[in-house]
């Protein structure tokens, strides 16, 4: 292994400055930094922000998590967590709970944080009212003068086309009653989690240079309007077909051979959990 | 016969014009003297708008005319804050009693002005409508910025200026990309009445429309003016137009009134050389 580089790859004048940001994104909850998004050993778009935000702050005592939509073993979070452990050596662990710093892509883990937790997520548009206007110097106007109708025209677009709030992930939310922010695509079932969240939550875009954030125990609020309330994706009725949970996110699978449709979770770590603890009760 | 004009009750100002300055670039000792038009050879300023005045009274139309780049659209824009201002002051009786010069306004209060205070028509709907999004959309984003957060009823509120302005109901949730000029000007007249707003500013409403759509249009502004007792400003470089709308006119000459009054007597006595030309030019 090459240990000729620097500790967690980035040398310590980028991680200074990303820290920086992460300081200021903290100081101002919902506001997107600007930073200096750097050229990663992955292509852009596949979580360059998360990875930066988790290289400047990852130390040696720290256990990493890496979960892509809800799973710790896909391409993109095993070769995340490989460059970590090549350029840190830190542990690695599965288990959310273990975990000092939680580096996600598309969802947030169904296990409680802690207040001792940080869980980065990676944004691809970090930019709530960018549907509505294409120019970055008119929507940080927008954001300066809390001028947020835009965001609410797109949810009133859908209720008008299809009768109701259609936003499938990233629902945006308004942030410590100031600024509108992208929670980035996690689905709306995961929205009332970064409500008063005790761990200190990270978003970072690599390849539009932005860094944000929800400070622990911060308001958090989803849009909508007063006739059509935000609600998350309901699964009454439906259980994973693994751990019997019913109350987590679940993933619709077709079974090849009946053609049916069945249900498991997305959060593979909270699933393993669990048919560990139903196999000991059954011992 | 006379009790008519006797029992008329004074008109109140709504809006008071003073000394508007628009220009572009730094401005020199001889833009004083040596003006070519509006331009000054020797620092190449442009002065757009050059010390304008005006009042407007309640529930009239006040009629603006002039040749291309004679500052009409200019002032417009300023009026509406999509420009900035050189100097100058504007007070508006429905914010603060007349007592505050808008144009000193934060940011803030200045969009509270435009959403609340003001209607605005584009020469251009592409201006004027978010082209992608349903006409109710459209004339909702004007609601939702007033603070509006009911999806119904901000959906009934469009229906029926949609309604009022003769856009057929299967026709309300398209796009007004796909709308016929005439179409898109009206949707733009509707969304400016959104939330009744004191005062209308109509900016080259009918030019590039057909005679009959032309027609259509400007019968829909009088019976909107007559019914809802909205002051507007209308510009215009059609002296027909003006003529058959405006109760008062203004005449603008490279960046100048130079001449005001009653509409019938511009037309039939014009004094200025320039609206002499302008009025003998009319078919």
């Amino acid at each position: 292994m090459n240990r000729r580089t620097h500790f967690a790859f980035f040398d310590e004048g980028s991680k200074r400055e990303i820290r920086r940001s992460i300081l200021k994104a903290i100081c101002v909850p919902g506001y997107q930094v600007p930073f200096a998004s750097r050229e990663m050993p992955i292509a852009r778009g596949w979580g360059t922000g998360g990875l930066q935000l988790t290289l400047s702050l990852v130390g040696k005592t720290d256990v990493l998590k890496v979960i892509d939509q809800g799973c710790d073993e896909s391409v993109n979070a095993v070769n995340i967590k490989k460059l970590v452990v090549a350029t840190t050596g830190i542990p690695i662990t599965d288990k959310a709970e273990e975990a000092t710093l939680i580096q996600s892509r598309h969802r947030i883990p169904e296990k409680p944080l802690a207040n001792d937790q940080i869980l980065v997520l990676q944004v691809p548009m970090p930019e709530p009212l960018r549907m509505v206007e294409p120019s970055e110097r008119v929507t940080k106007r927008l954001h300066a003068e809390k001028e947020y109708s835009g965001a609410y025209l797109v949810l009133f677009e859908d209720i008008v086309r299809y009768g109701h709030m259609a936003t499938g992930a990233d629902h945006p939310v308004m942030v410590n009653d100031r600024y509108v922010m992208a929670p980035s695509p996690i689905p709306k079932f995961d929205n009332p989690k970064m409500n008063m969240s005790p761990a200190l939550i990270l978003l970072g875009a690599g390849r539009e240079k932005k860094i944000y954030a929800v400070p622990p125990y911060t308001k958090v609020v989803s849009l909508d309007f007063e006739d059509f309330p935000f609600e998350r994706e309901s699964f009454a009725g439906k259980k994973c077909r693994l751990c019997g949970a019913g109350d987590t996110y679940l993933d619709e699978l077709e079974n090849p051979v009946t053609g049916v449709a069945e249900y498991q979770c997305n959060d593979s770590d909270r699933c393993l959990t669990a048919l560990k603890a139903n196999a000991g009760e059954k011992k | 016969m006379t009790d008519r004009l006797i029992d008329r009750e004074p008109q109140r100002k709504v809006m008071d014009v003073r000394g508007l300055r628009r220009q572009f670039g730094p401005g020199c000792p001889s833009c004083k003297t040596k003006l070519i038009k509006n331009y000054c050879p020797d620092c190449g300023t442009v002065h757009a708008l050059r010390d304008i005045s005006f009042d407007v009274y309640e529930s009239e139309i006040l009629g603006i005319v002039g040749e291309s780049g004679s500052g009409k659209s200019t002032l417009m824009q300023c009026l509406y804050f999509d420009q900035e201002t050189s100097s100058g002051e504007v007070y508006l009786d429905a914010f603060e009693g007349g007592k505050v010069n808008i144009l000193s306004c934060s940011g803030q209060t200045k969009r509270y002005i435009r959403n609340h205070l003001f209607g605005m028509v584009y020469q251009n709907p592409l201006q004027g409508l978010k082209m992608d999004f349903s006409s109710i959309s459209n004339i909702a984003e004007k609601l939702i910025a007033a603070g509006k957060r009911n999806a119904q009823a901000m959906e009934k509120r469009a229906t029926e200026l949609l309604d009022h302005v003769n856009i057929p109901e299967y026709r309300m949730k398209d796009a007004p990309k796909n709308f016929s000029g005439g179409m898109q000007q009206r949707v733009q007249i509707a969304r400016a009445l959104s939330n009744n707003p004191p005062v209308l500013l109509l900016d080259e409403v009918t030019t590039g429309l057909d005679l009959s759509v032309q027609a259509k249009v400007l019968d829909l502004i009088k019976q909107i003016q007559r019914e809802l007792k909205v002051t507007v400003i209308l510009v215009s470089h059609d002296l027909g137009v003006i003529r058959m709308l405006a109760d008062r006119t203004i005449v603008m000459l490279n960046g100048e009134i130079v001449e005001s009054g009653l509409t019938d007597q511009i037309l039939e006595d014009p004094q200025h050389e320039y609206t002499q030309e302008l009025v003998h030019s009319l078919l």
